[in-house]
């Protein structure tokens, strides 16, 4: 019934995220031996033929072998190269095969060990399903189906995806979250009612619906992706993989039609050098490394503590221009803290606190809490009956509004949600806070007049960037409380960056246009909208893509789903329901909102490095015809084309294939940390990143080639 | 069917295009020639009093002969004895050994008449095969086997060389040159 | 000196007419008014697609473009193929036969293709009714359908429908090739090129040789060889030959016209994208190749050629005029070739091996200003291979003018960096394979190995000039030439148009700091660097076998 071992999960990044960021994963030991196996077991042609570049190397080992074994095969001129010359060849082959290999499966393997510990969670187990008649009957987890009824109870693991119908209790979440502070879950509410099969009940017990069918829930996702199971081409990939593919047609085509051209002037052509032309003129450093990047891609998103359910996705990430972002909890710090009662209407401050100590009474916000708190302090305690009077549920924050009972409240019908709570005295009184313009409406429809002074502090507030609430005693507004906005520390930099990306920044917000345009302007946003409805958030994604922008949001509750779902990129928070998890394309586990920011710029090193490499790769090729051109037509009179001075035209083939072979391990690295980014424009990143791959890769095989034929014929070999 | 219809299509394409391009474009081109530039639209032709074709000013002819300024090496002999028309060069590359060869044999006839370093355009083959220029140093180098032959004094072939030289045009385009019909044929006219 | 300063002066007329023969292919393709030409030529060309009931829908994909394309394109050679294998009496003063079906056939197709390789010699071989009803027709078409394609591609890449072929095809003819081809006309006509359709002229030469001067309408037939960057020659000895090209005025002109309209058309794709700095910076990146490749040939022409120097000295001369020397016959040489025109006012074969290597660069990267239409569209396809390549590392999926270069993209421009080699390398290897039966070369050691490669370079890139001391008149030549000059043309041009419809159908994604531009100094000379790289790292083996292994002989035997 029980799991014998709570789950393991292999990294756990906590912390702040700068210094997060650098969390490495623990290295599974036995990573790199799973590699050095895996390099060899993808030696299987079946395997390499995906790889259209390395299947040439593949068949060219084949050739080069068949020479080593008797190397009149292919020519019977006394001057073809030797059986040791050709044995070294072979294997310089092999090892660029074997490198190239081990690069994926290093790339992989990171992957396994994550989805390895996950699967550990999948252990299947019994559960007790309802049966229509009440009665329970224990199954297999793997027996059930949607639309099924499980209890679960203290110390279980949840069978499967589901939602909470009834009963209240803490779920260590810790299996996928990494978080080890066990979670609330309850029926009814939005986000708390959403359990994750694998994670485990740690006290009370849930009576669950099943919403996942077994194989589909979550963590099956998550294991088939992290695994590379589902792991298809990103465009992007294909494209490069179709001209890396051409490319390599095109020098087949150029090395294929030399033997006859140089026969024509007597200059023999050995198979074997051919083979090894044409080795080092195709792409291999970035054919051998194009699915390590991408695998490495998934990875680092993933060490980010993000899941994201495709390359595709993260490939999205940097090509974002537009980022649809919450104010709380993303921009602000998630809670607003009363700051100042500003009474109106000759009330006294007093007497506006109290009327707030009592509507905030019931509220369990921090916001209202605040209000109580900061009310206690001017020991504007409420003499009321509190303990006869009725709470109605706070919804200052757009998203909740939902939940509020307009008929209880009784009040005429508004445009907007009634964006407000209170409480109803016993007496008959009642107690109202809230946004401005609901607080106004509601004194209004009780036959109260809104006093003159009102509209000066709410502007007050306003401009101060902080969000004014509203306090009424039945049909008399008391005065205005002054919630206190608090922007993260750095937020400004970071859409400095981002503007810098050409990545426009839309803030999203309830609070009202003057409020929202100084926090705007505070934390650098580019752009607002205030007052913001769910259905608006929706609204500006499809705005922003019709002007032909991609974008990036982030949500979490189920009224977020379709405006996920529109999103180029959305990212659903952990904490979030499961149809906003469904929806998006990426879930963050952490459930940090301004992760997004750093995805971003995940996508981004993603292409980069893929650019780069390809760069580097075919900027090679100018050195190793310098190298084995002269080597091969040496008689034909091209020897004065040896730049480099190498040793013997041997010496230079096989530098130039050993220097060709030892550029993938030495780039494995790059390719799975990435190469460094650091924010700036287009033409910035074009300049640094030219300079360093582009010209790099023009001159760095020179040097390298001339060094390893230094110690090539130093050590004798040829 | 509509295959056969955007094949009909274009048959009236192409015959209307065939008859614009004579019409719009080459008959008039015609027209304009013979009417209003006969001698260019002919071939700019030479000559004599008696109305007799000596050749045109533009075409290059072979001369060998002692009396006349010799003309550079032609592959085709300048469209000249029985063979078919025909212009071209020798096409010889620039390593091959036949070049030297002809090169050599042409240096030690101009040797035998006295030219020890022949003018580069004397040696090598032009272009054409009908060259109508030499170079004006070429053609100076020849003045002391003319004045032999001709019985001119020097000063006055450098004078008719200088009459039949063609600067460069706008004095930067194209090289300085000879025309050598043209100067041949003022020889026989001043000392036949 | 002087050289260089008509290099000078070529570069800046070209610099000079680009804006202002730009601004015209604008209007012309871009069905503006023009108030010079509309009133008289706006009911020839109604007259015109009245008679072959085109109602000038654009076309809605790439086919509805390419079907009147392939198809005109077809008849147009069949007639032309029918003039050459049955040369009727007609307008025949030599009373010259019929055309040997396989030259008729390939001569047919190469001047279709805009290529005019010549394995014939037009004096002994062709009628005038053969040369004004086959080539100087097909001349007319072969521009116009390059430049047709040219706008089409351009459309594409501005986001734009392709626009309707035949529309394009009848605009090309009678607003840009036969205005502009009348004026050079004119002008070579008062130089002395002949118009005429009377017969040869038989004369004794002052020392009593027969001469046989062919005339014929070479002053028409020359002008929109030139400007239509078609390039066969009225005459055996093509521009050389004193008709087609009397002066070095004429020959001055005559290198204006090849790089005109190529020019321009970069210039009008600058109006077509509302960006008409991208279109100098493109115009500028070409120059300056262009002129590096200049400066090369000149050079080595002017250094001369160390084994004669027992005999002579100076530049190489060897197959060149006097009027133009070797300075104008090396640039020419370096413009035909850029172009692809074909046009020769010299020997290519008798070219010091690095100035003969020069041609075949040009041949091999294709753009180098480039052929009618053609030469754009092939520029933007390194263009969009370079945002591609490039493009990754300011951390984007590549987008040019706006649009995502994706996969299908990729699949067609990397296509074209295909067909090249494959119709240049392939059927040069097999003829050398078979040297002495096939390949009729006639210059010894690597010299050979750049007869034989240029002839097929020649037919792919469809210019058509040639290192004609090779034996080309043979069967193989032909039948494998023309397998060449149709792949090289039709192939790409098939792939140039999906992928135009393709990319204008793509969202466009508004520019933004983060996006690439290509409009910058820095893109241009990245874009130069993988022109130089892709189009040249294939045939850099071969060049090296041949011109540079020729070249490094000479280094030693000085």
């Amino acid at each position: 019934m029980t799991t014998l071992q709570p789950p393991i999960f292999p990294r756990m990044p906590r912390g702040r995220r700068d210094q997060r960021r650098y969390t490495e994963r623990p290295r599974s030991d036995g990573l790199l031996g799973r590699a050095v196996l895996q390099s060899f077991v993808k030696l299987d042609p079946r395997l390499t033929v995906r790889n259209p570049v390395m299947f040439v190397v593949w068949c060219g080992t084949l050739v080069t072998l068949a020479a080593t074994v008797e190397p009149r095969l292919f020519e019977l001129s006394p001057e073809a190269p030797g059986r040791g010359f050709n044995a070294l060849l072979s294997l310089i082959l092999l090892a660029t095969l074997l490198f190239a290999n081990f690069a994926e499966a290093l790339a992989e393997g990171r992957g396994k060990a994550q989805a390895d510990a996950l699967r550990r969670t999948q252990a299947s187990t019994q559960a007790r399903r309802l049966l229509p008649d009440g009665s329970e009957a224990l199954v297999d987890s793997s027996a059930l189906r949607r639309g099924d009824q499980v209890r679960v109870s203290q110390g279980e693991m949840i069978p499967a995806d589901g939602e909470v119908v009834d009963g209240v209790a803490a779920v260590d979440e810790s299996a996928i979250t990494g978080e080890s502070a066990p979670v609330l879950k309850e029926a009814g509410s939005d986000v708390a009612s959403s359990v994750t099969g694998g994670t485990r009940v740690v006290s009370d017990m849930l009576l669950i619906r099943i919403t996942a069918d077994p194989g589909k829930g979550f963590i099956d996702r998550m294991i088939a992706l992290v695994e590379g199971a589902e792991r298809t081409k990103t465009p992007n990939e294909i494209a490069l993989t179709v001209l890396l593919a051409v490319l390599t047609q095109v020098f087949l085509i150029a090395v294929a039609t030399l033997p006859p051209v140089a026969a024509y002037i007597n200059s023999p052509t050995p198979v074997v050098v051919l083979v090894a032309l044409l080795v080092a003129l195709i792409p291999t450093t970035i054919g051998g490394l194009l699915s390590a990047i991408g695998i490495a891609g998934m990875d680092r998103v993933a060490q980010f503590n993000v899941i994201a359910t495709s390359g595709r996705a993260v490939e999205a990430c940097g090509d974002i221009t537009t980022l649809v972002l919450d104010k709380t909890g993303t921009i602000t710090l998630g809670n607003r803290l009363a700051e100042e009662f500003l009474p109106v209407g000759g009330h006294s401050e007093r007497e506006l606190a109290t009327t707030a100590h009592a509507a905030s009474w019931f509220d369990g916000t921090p916001e209202g809490k605040s209000i109580v708190r900061l009310a206690e302090k001017l020991d504007a305690v409420t003499a009321l009956q509190m303990d006869t009077a009725t709470g109605l549920e706070f919804s200052a924050r757009t998203r909740m509004s939902a939940q509020l009972l307009p008929e209880l409240l009784g009040v005429q019908e508004f445009s907007a949600r009634t964006r407000m709570s209170g409480t109803d005295l016993a007496d008959g009184n009642e107690l109202r806070k809230g946004a401005v313009d609901a607080i106004k409406g509601f004194v209004r429809s009780r036959g109260g007049t809104v006093p003159d002074d009102l509209d000066e502090a709410y502007e007050r507030v306003s401009r101060l960037g902080g969000t004014p609430l509203a306090v009424c005693w039945n049909a008399e507004i008391q005065g205005v409380i002054y919630l206190k906005d608090i922007i993260k520390p750095g937020m400004r930099e970071r859409f400095d960056q981002l503007r810098r990306m050409g990545i426009r920044s839309v803030m999203l917000t309830g609070d009202n246009a003057i409020t929202a345009g100084v926090i705007a302007r505070e934390a650098g946003v580019d752009d607002f909208i205030a007052e913001a409805t769910p259905e608006d958030k929706i609204a500006v994604i499809q705005a922003e893509q019709r002007l032909g922008r991609l974008v990036a949001m982030t949500g979490d509750g189920t009224n977020d789903a379709p405006a996920l779902a529109q999103a180029n990129v959305g990212v659903a928070m952990n904490s979030g329901t499961q149809a906003a998890k469904e929806a998006a394309n990426m879930v963050d586990l952490d459930s940090d909102p301004t992760k997004l920011i750093d995805i971003v710029t995940i996508g981004k090193q993603l292409l980069i490095t893929r650019g780069a490499l390809t760069t580097f790769s075919i900027a090679n090729d100018v050195a190793k015809y310098f190298a084995i051109l002269p080597a091969l037509f040496g008689q034909a009179g091209l020897a004065p084309l040896n730049l480099m001075g190498l040793a013997s035209p041997q010496s230079a083939i096989l530098s130039a294939m050993v220097f060709n072979a030892l550029i993938i391990p030495a780039l494995v690295p790059l390719a799975l940390k990435g190469v460094a980014f650091r924010p700036a424009t287009a033409d910035e990143l074009l300049r640094r990143n030219l300079l360093l791959y582009g010209l790099g890769g023009l001159v760095v095989p020179f040097i390298g080639i001339k060094l390893i034929d230094l110690a090539v014929s130093a050590l004798r070999l040829v | 069917m509509s295959f056969l219809r955007e094949g009909f299509k274009a048959l009236r394409l192409t015959v209307v295009l065939w008859l614009l391009t004579l019409v719009l474009y080459t008959l008039p081109l015609l027209a304009v020639g013979q009417g209003l530039f006969p001698a260019m639209a002919n071939g700019s032709l030479l000559r004599n009093a008696g109305g007799q074709v000596l050749g045109s000013t533009l075409i290059g002819q072979p001369f060998s002969s002692d009396r006349y300024f010799w003309s550079r090496p032609s592959a085709v002999d300048y469209s000249t004895g029985k063979t078919a028309p025909t212009s071209a060069p020798s096409n010889l590359g620039p390593t091959n050994p036949e070049l030297v060869k002809r090169i050599e044999a042409t240096a030690s006839t101009y040797a035998k008449a006295g030219i020890e370093k022949p003018a580069a355009d004397l040696l090598y083959a032009s272009g054409s095969g009908l060259d109508p220029h030499i170079s004006p140093e070429a053609a100076r180098q020849q003045i002391p086997r003319l004045v032999a032959a001709r019985s001119l004094p020097s000063a006055k072939l450098e004078q008719l060389i200088l009459r039949h030289t063609q600067g460069r045009v706008l004095g930067f385009i194209g090289e300085p040159r000879v025309n050598l019909l043209a100067l041949n044929h003022e020889l026989d006219l001043r000392a036949p | 000196m002087t050289d260089w300063f008509q290099v000078v002066v070529f570069v800046a007329l070209i610099w000079a007419t680009a804006p202002v023969l730009g601004r015209h292919l604008h209007q012309v393709f871009d069905d503006q008014p023009q108030p010079l030409f509309d009133p008289w030529l706006i009911p020839v060309e109604n007259g015109v697609l009245r008679f072959i009931g085109e109602r000038g829908r654009p076309a809605e994909q790439a086919w509805d473009y390419l079907r009147p394309l392939l198809l005109s394109n077809l008849l147009f050679g069949l007639v032309a193929l029918a003039f050459l294998l049955f040369q009727p009496p007609w307008l025949n003063p030599q009373g010259l036969p019929a055309v040997r079906w396989d030259t008729a056939l390939h001569t047919a197709i190469s001047f279709l293709t805009n290529t005019d390789q010549q394995h014939y010699t037009p004096e002994q071989s062709l009628s005038d009714l053969s040369q004004l009803g086959a080539l100087q027709f097909l001349f007319f078409t072969s521009a116009a359908t390059g430049l047709a394609v040219g706008f089409a591609f351009i459309r594409g890449l501005c986001g734009r429908p392709l626009g309707n072929f035949n529309t394009d095809l009848i605009r090309a003819i009678t607003r840009v090739l036969i205005p502009l081809s009348f004026v050079f006309a004119l002008v070579l006509l008062v130089n002395g090129a002949p118009m005429t359709l009377a017969g040869p002229i038989t004369l004794k030469t002052l020392e009593g040789a027969d001469q046989i001067l062919v005339r014929g309408p070479v002053a028409g037939f020359e002008a929109i060889k030139q400007l239509g960057e078609n390039g066969g020659g009225f005459f055996g000895a093509n521009s050389a030959h004193p008709f087609e090209n009397p002066n070095p005025f004429t020959n001055l002109l005559a290198m204006v016209a090849m790089f005109a309209i190529p020019a321009a058309t970069i210039d009008a794709f600058g109006r077509f994208l509302g960006n008409r700095r991208q279109a100098t910076l493109l115009l500028l990146l070409v120059t300056v190749l262009f002129l590096a490749l200049a400066a090369l040939a000149i050079s080595s022409e002017q250094g001369g050629n160390p084994l004669l120097a027992a005999w002579l000295s100076g530049p190489n001369l060897e197959g060149k005029e006097v009027r133009f020397g070797a300075g104008l016959t090396a640039l020419f040489a370096t413009i035909t070739t850029g172009s692809m025109t074909g046009a020769v006012n010299g020997a290519m074969d008798s070219l010091m091996p690095l100035g003969g290597l020069v041609p075949l660069f040009n041949l091999f990267l294709q753009v180098i200003f480039g052929g009618q239409g053609t030469g754009v569209a092939y520029l933007l396809v390194f263009l969009i291979l370079t945002v591609f390549l490039t493009g990754l590392m300011v951390g984007r999926t590549p987008e040019l003018f706006g649009r995502k270069v994706e996969k299908g993209e990729i699949v067609w421009s990397s296509l074209i960096l295909l067909i090249h080699p494959l119709f240049v390398l392939v059927p040069a290897a097999i003829t050398l394979s078979y040297a002495p039966t096939l390949s009729g070369i006639s210059n010894p050691g690597s010299h050979g190995i750049s007869q034989v490669v240029y002839e097929y370079a020649s037919a792919a890139a469809n210019n058509g000039s040639g290192f004609e001391g090779l034996g080309d008149g043979t069967l193989w030549w032909n039948l494998s030439t023309i397998v060449s000059l149709l792949g090289g043309r039709y192939l790409p041009i098939v792939a140039l148009l999906l992928l135009a419809a393709a990319f204008a159908r793509k969202p466009k994604v508004p520019p933004g700091p983060g996006t690439l531009a290509t409009d910058t100094g820095l893109f241009t000379v990245v874009t130069g660097v993988v022109i130089l790289i892709l189009g040249a790292l294939t045939f850099f083996p071969v060049l090296a076998l041949g011109p540079i292994a020729e070249a490094f002989s000479l280094v030693n035997a000085r």
